[in-house]
């Protein structure tokens, strides 16, 4: 009796166990058969799946993924640069998403021998770039129908941004970008984000004739003579408050210093050239022209 | 620098030491195990059957690729491989390089074979796509090792030649020429931080790292082979270095080509470490650290000292990068600083076992 009443005990444990594996089990496997797994490499990117409500479908991100919070708590595979296949793997991703930054190019190579579907989008600062970005998103993801609904939103927006920038002529704000996160602040010339966002944002970036960033020089500044200086709000952080960052010697020759004209924005949003572009333009081009 | 130019520690009748036979069993049982640990762990999971089967079907010829396969396959058996050779060639080679200059803080970046291959490969990462933009696309495969492997055997080279005098290679020189040459390599490499882009300077930190993530077959049995036969040549090196050490002079009047011996010993160094630099970026302190621990524990006998560094250097390189690739999955660490806090305390540890013989 003793003997049949625990024998009876062991076997409702174990059907329930077993009920609770095949429960547990059942659908996962029915996600993984019809949901691809994506792993996104580039904030931006990382944007695009929350934005097109797909992050279920989000197993890793990078360690520049910080927008939206929820991202924060993915699991991280490094910096976008230095990817790891083993752990990459691990994960067992579908497709990994991701701009030409990522790297190194041999574990993508690697990604790819075992079966891994790799995507990277063109980075060139242009609208045609936010859009490679949603269409890649869609297909990593098997949601096509949902990115082109995004895409018309945002395409839609974007014009209404642009006529509304077209529209403010009258004075175009002669714009200085300083990249300050390290302790020698450096400033954008041409093919930048930077360089791209004062653009659409209607300005005229004063640093001309070098592509890329370059430390920048008290004579330089002097000479440049921007009306604003764009800046990240991370950059005045490490730079120790505004007070600490109009100190810096460089600045003090500049039209800016005199007005202390100074704009800053969050530095993914910024330069990220995520689905919230659009709306980053409209700010800051609001901000230029009160500044 | 004059203290450190003093001849291998002398045989103290007494101090016990392990002798041949031991070392090479208990260092092919290291390589083994740390080999096993290292096949096991991973970010992504395989269980040990899983592994046995995959060899057994490998050996077979009935690979199912299955993902499991595909990863310990083309994934992590590569990387035991390039790490296994990369270990054994430059714990070879710190034997080399501290015997020839029968100095115990030399190790095989003094020739510059590290900073040649660390300013070809920064050239290569910088300028490559300055001048050459499609370069980004080839890069990491065999540009960049190319470049690393010329560079590295270039400044050797130039060093080699400084180092000339009319009665020979002066081995002094040679230090001094390679401190030199290594600084002006360093400044050139700063001169390329100066120039490059923010996505080129995390590339070239990250190849300054060290990392056995880029093993690829075909790198990894290039760089297998050239160890193997690196090491081959080695062992010729042995008994010579052993007379070397009682002083150059003594040597000669022993019949010992000096001039044979150091020409062997940098060409094999620069040959091998050249290729592991090339393919892994810098993986420091497994040169300079695996000979002194085989000569705490086994004496100073190059015969016991060269393949037993090779052992060592194998072990230490394997059990960095299991940590590595596992610490922080699904990211990695980099395996350059990690075979510094995994070798030094251990040296430490040695040093302090054995105070009584250094």
């Amino acid at each position: 009796m003793k003997h049949s009443t625990r024998r009876d005990t062991l076997r409702f444990i174990a059907t329930a166990a077993a009920a609770t594996c095949a429960a547990a089990v059942w659908p996962l496997r029915a996600q993984t058969t019809t949901a691809p797994r994506l792993v996104t490499v580039g904030g931006a990117i990382t944007e695009v799946v929350y934005a097109l409500g797909v992050e279920a479908q989000l197993v890793g991100t990078d360690t520049t993924s910080l927008y939206p919070a929820a991202a924060l708590k993915t699991p991280k595979v490094g910096y976008l640069r230095t990817l790891s296949a083993e752990g990459l793997l691990s994960l067992r991703p579908d497709a990994v998403i991701g701009t030409t930054e990522a790297g190194p190019p041999v574990v993508l190579d690697q990604l790819r021998s075992a079966g891994v579907k790799v995507e990277l989008v063109v980075a060139d600062h242009s609208w045609a770039e936010v859009q490679r970005k949603i269409a890649a998103v869609g297909r990593g993801a098997a949601r096509e129908t949902q990115a082109r609904a995004l895409q018309a939103r945002l395409d839609a927006d974007w014009a209404v941004v642009q006529n509304e920038v077209a529209q403010r002529t009258a004075r175009k704000p002669r714009v200085l970008f300083i990249l300050a996160h390290g302790a020698s602040p450096q400033v954008a010339g041409q093919k930048t984000a930077a360089d791209a966002m004062i653009r659409f944002a209607g300005g005229i970036n004063v640093m001309s004739g070098f592509d890329g960033y370059r430390p920048m020089t008290a004579e330089a500044m002097a000479a440049a003579a921007p009306d604003v200086i764009l800046t990240s709000t991370q950059g005045i952080e490490a730079q120790g408050g505004i007070d600490k960052f109009w100190a810096r010697p460089e600045l003090a020759l500049t039209p800016a210093f005199k007005r202390r004209a100074l704009v800053h924005m969050d530095a993914l949003e910024l330069i990220g050239f995520g689905p919230r572009l659009p709306g980053t333009v409209r700010v800051l081009a609001q901000k230029l022209a009160a500044a | 620098m004059a203290a450190a130019v003093g001849g291998p520690v002398t045989d103290t009748p007494g101090s016990r030491r392990l002798s041949f036979p031991s070392v090479m069993w208990l260092g092919a049982g290291l390589v083994l195990a740390s080999l096993l640990v290292a096949s096991a762990r991973g970010a992504y999971a395989i269980d040990f059957a899983d592994i046995l089967k995959t060899l057994w079907a490998l050996a077979s010829g009935g690979i199912e690729g299955t993902p499991e396969q595909l990863v310990f396959l083309n994934i992590r058996l590569p990387r035991l491989l390039l790490g296994l050779a990369a270990g054994a060639g430059l714990g070879m080679a710190g034997a080399l390089m501290q015997g020839l200059f029968r100095n115990p803080l030399a190790d095989p970046g003094l020739i510059g074979v590290s900073s040649g291959a660390a300013l070809a490969a920064g050239i290569a990462i910088v300028l490559g796509t300055l001048y050459f933009p499609e370069m980004p696309r080839s890069l990491g495969s065999w540009t960049l090792v190319a470049m690393a492997f010329g560079g590295s055997l270039a400044v050797t080279v130039l060093i080699y030649l400084l180092a000339q005098s009319e009665g020979g290679t002066r081995v002094g020189l040679m230090l001094l020429a390679g401190v030199a040459i290594n600084a002006l390599a360093g400044a050139g490499l700063g001169y390329l931080t100066f120039l490059a882009s923010d996505e080129q300077l995390r590339s070239i930190q990250f190849w300054l790292l060290g990392s056995l993530g880029g093993a690829r077959w075909a790198s990894v049995l290039l760089v297998f082979s050239i160890v193997l036969i690196a090491g081959c040549a080695a062992s010729t090196c042995a008994r010579p270095l052993n007379v070397i050490a009682l002083g150059e002079a003594q040597a000669v009047l022993m019949g010992v080509d000096v001039e044979r011996t150091k020409r062997r010993a940098i060409a094999i160094t620069a040959l091998a470490v050249g290729a592991i630099t090339a393919t892994t970026g810098m993986i420091g302190f497994v040169g300079l650290l695996s000979p002194h621990c085989i000569r705490l524990v086994a004496g100073p006998d190059h015969r016991i000292v060269i393949p037993g560094s090779a052992m060592l250097g194998a072990a230490l390189v394997l059990l960095a990068d299991s940590v590595a690739r596992t610490a922080v999955q699904p990211a990695e660490l980099p395996l350059g600083v990690l075979t510094a806090f995994v070798g030094v305390p251990f040296f430490l540890l040695l040093l302090r076992q054995f105070r009584g013989r250094v």
